[in-house]
């Protein structure tokens, strides 16, 4: 996983709650064997206008004009702003698969579901959780402010808007550092694969029955 | 110091290390594999030149792209049989045991974990799969996981994990005549919200939760993701040894013994302390249907869909074509879905089948279909002459698998299409674009199906 940089980016609002990694995502995409290509059908039914099936030519279907992301104030928008319980619902990864390809870094809610806010540091994408009067402040100046865009600085862990105004956002270090470091996380486990065979040896010990098959 | 929750046993019983940052590295006893969440996670292994850890820790099923009829053709969509193909190869290569399409064992991964023994008390399970926490329902601790932490416990057997918090809802009191373990979950799911339970571990305790079959805790703990919790789990008692005991994968002989000797002690201790304890009455619960595109917007079928000023719930209306103040009865279906990971047990069908003997479907229900779990589940339910009482009435009677849950094969809703599903999502789109979604059990949506409205079934409602 490449390492997460600060960067300045503009900023989306999607005014819903509760959106769910099927919207996020439709089911027919998930049909892929690969980890890349689903930025073309990130929230594919809100999108376009017409039904999309995998290995379709998006760029000559029908956009939903009304749909944020088709205003072109919001085209170039690398940082998603939200409400509640943002990625609820399955447990797929297309969904920050998807939110990676179409170039957001980052996702700005009042909560997230946790597989889906788990999943996200696995990919690159940094969630961020605010309370709900900032956030509340933020969809207004995407409203009233062209081109509303922030600069996200993980090591700092702030948000600044161009009038200087900053936010701070709280996260855990482990999580920081993921992202800050672009760790392997499988690689760090198996630096203690002694341990892991230790501690399966006396599992197996203390429940054997979990081993017979 | 006061004693431990089940959650916190489970925990302990698998702590592998405590790492500096605050996480923790947990071992898993057990990994399901479907074919959606998995072929990139062993592309990942491949392109590191990563071994397998253990390999019988992981079992594998095709379910979400398996067609439901005329199996014999195969899977006409080559989409979507690339990826059974995939999964196939990928087992083949490494070894891993999977029942394949084919195999007259083969069901939707929730299903036939427990059904085959493969799910056992004290386990830590995952899969790529949010219903996962089905499984908490023998005492396991379940979760879903995503596409990169399948890779993690394909190389490490171990996952790096956060403790959840412990919540406990307590279901005291009976339920109703007629009321089952799903309407206690959506009634659950209305009441704590569908982010009620984000960063918990959810235990089920409680008199209304004991007297649940085994089935019906499954399909209680299946739906603890819909109220934002990963796991749910319930302790083990009498009911849990009955239904391990002789299932083809469980312990036999000396192991039994030693098993049960230990799975006896899976339970919360009197004094545990948990952050967050709901209470719930079981007399208060009825038959629930949900209105909206969200499992939290339910009500009980003899209510009205709400009246709300603050305009939250009107893209929900908009999309379900519904109205405030309109009674629940009024809505007219045009599919009924009995099947998925929440509702396709023995148990279920039996209880649709009961409602739907010698009657027929409305004329106004385009397809009402049975989609069992499972294989075994299918031969059960044709031992005893369920199919023939679904088809008499009219119902188609289908292969096994996910099916119309998530419509990833061809079973699915067209644009505008009112569904009765005993699945566990009603967001847009779900069972299809377009389509609209009302969950319940299987009870009230094989009654749906007789008379095309949704009616209590805990009422003399076929007068």
């Amino acid at each position: 996983m490449e390492k997460f940089q600060s960067f300045t980016g503009i900023v989306a609002p999607l005014n819903r709650a509760n959106i769910d990694t099927d919207a996020i995502i439709p089911k027919q995409f998930l049909k892929s064997i690969h980890r890349t290509g689903f930025g073309p059908n990130l929230f594919d039914e809100w999108r376009y206008l017409d039904h999309g099936e995998p290995g379709q030519d998006c760029s000559n279907r029908p956009l939903n004009q009304d749909f944020v992301l088709n205003q072109n104030r919001y085209k170039s928008a690398s940082i998603l702003l939200t409400r509640e319980n943002f990625g609820c619902g399955s447990s797929r990864e297309h969904a920050p698969w998807a939110l990676e390809d179409y170039g957001f870094k980052t996702i700005i809610a009042e909560s997230f579901a946790d597989i889906f806010y788990n999943n996200c540091f696995k990919n690159g994408i940094l969630p961020i959780t605010l309370d709900m009067e900032i956030i509340q402040s933020l969809f207004e100046k995407t409203e009233s402010e062209p081109g509303f865009a922030l600069i996200v600085n993980l090591d700092e862990q702030s948000l600044i808007d161009s009038s200087g105004n900053t936010l701070v956002f709280e996260l855990e270090k482990f999580r920081k550092d993921a992202l800050l470091k672009g760790l392997d996380e499988i690689g760090l486990t198996l630096a203690h694969e002694g341990v892991i065979r230790a501690f399966e040896t006396n599992h197996q010990k203390k429940y054997p029955w979990l081993f017979a098959t | 110091m006061s004693g431990k929750t089940l959650f916190d046993k489970l925990w302990e019983s698998h702590l592998v290390r405590e790492n500096e940052d605050g996480t923790s590295l947990l071992y898993i006893d057990r990994q399901f594999i479907h074919e959606v969440t998995s072929p990139q996670a062993f592309d990942g292994m491949r392109l590191k030149n990563r071994l397998l850890w253990r390999t019988e820790a992981n079992v594998a099923v095709p379910d979400h792209n398996i067609p439901t009829k005329d199996r014999d053709k195969g899977i006409e969509d080559p989409i979507s049989k690339l990826q059974v193909d995939t999964l196939d190869k990928n087992c083949d290569s490494y070894q891993i045991k999977e029942f394949k399409m084919s195999d007259p064992n083969q069901g939707i991964v929730h299903i036939i974990g427990p059904e085959q023994g493969l799910t056992l008390p004290g386990m830590t399970i995952v899969c790529g799969d949010s219903h996962t926490s089905t499984h908490g329902a023998l005492g396991s601790l379940a979760f879903g996981i995503g596409t990169s932490e399948v890779e993690h416990v394909l190389v490490t057997q171990c996952l790096i994990q956060q403790k959840s918090k412990n919540m406990l809802i307590k279901v005291d009191g009976e339920l109703k005549q007629g009321i089952t373990a799903k309407d206690l979950i959506l009634f659950i799911i209305g009441k704590i919200g569908t982010a009620g339970g984000t960063g918990y571990a959810i235990e089920f305790g409680g008199n209304a939760i004991k007297a649940l079959s085994i089935e019906g805790r499954m399909t209680v703990c299946n739906m603890t993701i819909e109220a934002g919790a990963r796991a749910g789990l319930i302790a083990v008692d009498q009911k849990t040894l009955d239904y391990v005991n002789g299932k083809p994968f469980s312990p036999k002989g000396e192991l039994w013994e030693q098993a049960r000797e230990y799975w006896e002690t899976l339970q919360s201790d009197k004094d545990a302390v948990f952050d967050k304890i709901i209470e719930i009455n079981a007399n208060d619960i009825n038959p629930m249907v949900t209105w909206g595109t969200s499992p939290e917007l339910v009500v009980d079928v003899e209510s009205k869909i709400p009246f709300s000023t603050n305009g939250k719930i009107q893209p929900a209306l908009d999309y379900m074509g519904l109205e405030m103040g309109m009674p629940i009865k009024d809505i007219l279906l045009d599919k009924i879905f009995i099947g998925s990971c929440t509702n396709s047990r023995i148990e279920d069908l039996r209880e649709a089948a009961k409602v739907v003997e010698g009657k027929k479907i409305a004329d106004s229900i385009k397809l009402a279909m049975v989609v069992p779990g499972s294989g075994p589940v299918k031969e059960q339910a044709e031992k005893e002459g369920l199919d023939k009482i679904f088809l008499n009435a009219g119902f188609e009677w289908r292969e096994p698998g996910c099916s119309m849950c998530l419509a990833m094969n061809a079973d699915r809703l067209e644009s505008g299409e009112r569904c009765a599903s005993t699945s566990n999502r009603n967001f847009e789109g779900r069972q299809g674009q377009g389509g609209r979604t009302h969950l319940v059990s299987p009870a009230m949506a094989a009654a749906a199906a007789i008379k095309g409205h949704f009616v209590n079934v805990t009422t003399n409602w076929n007068n």
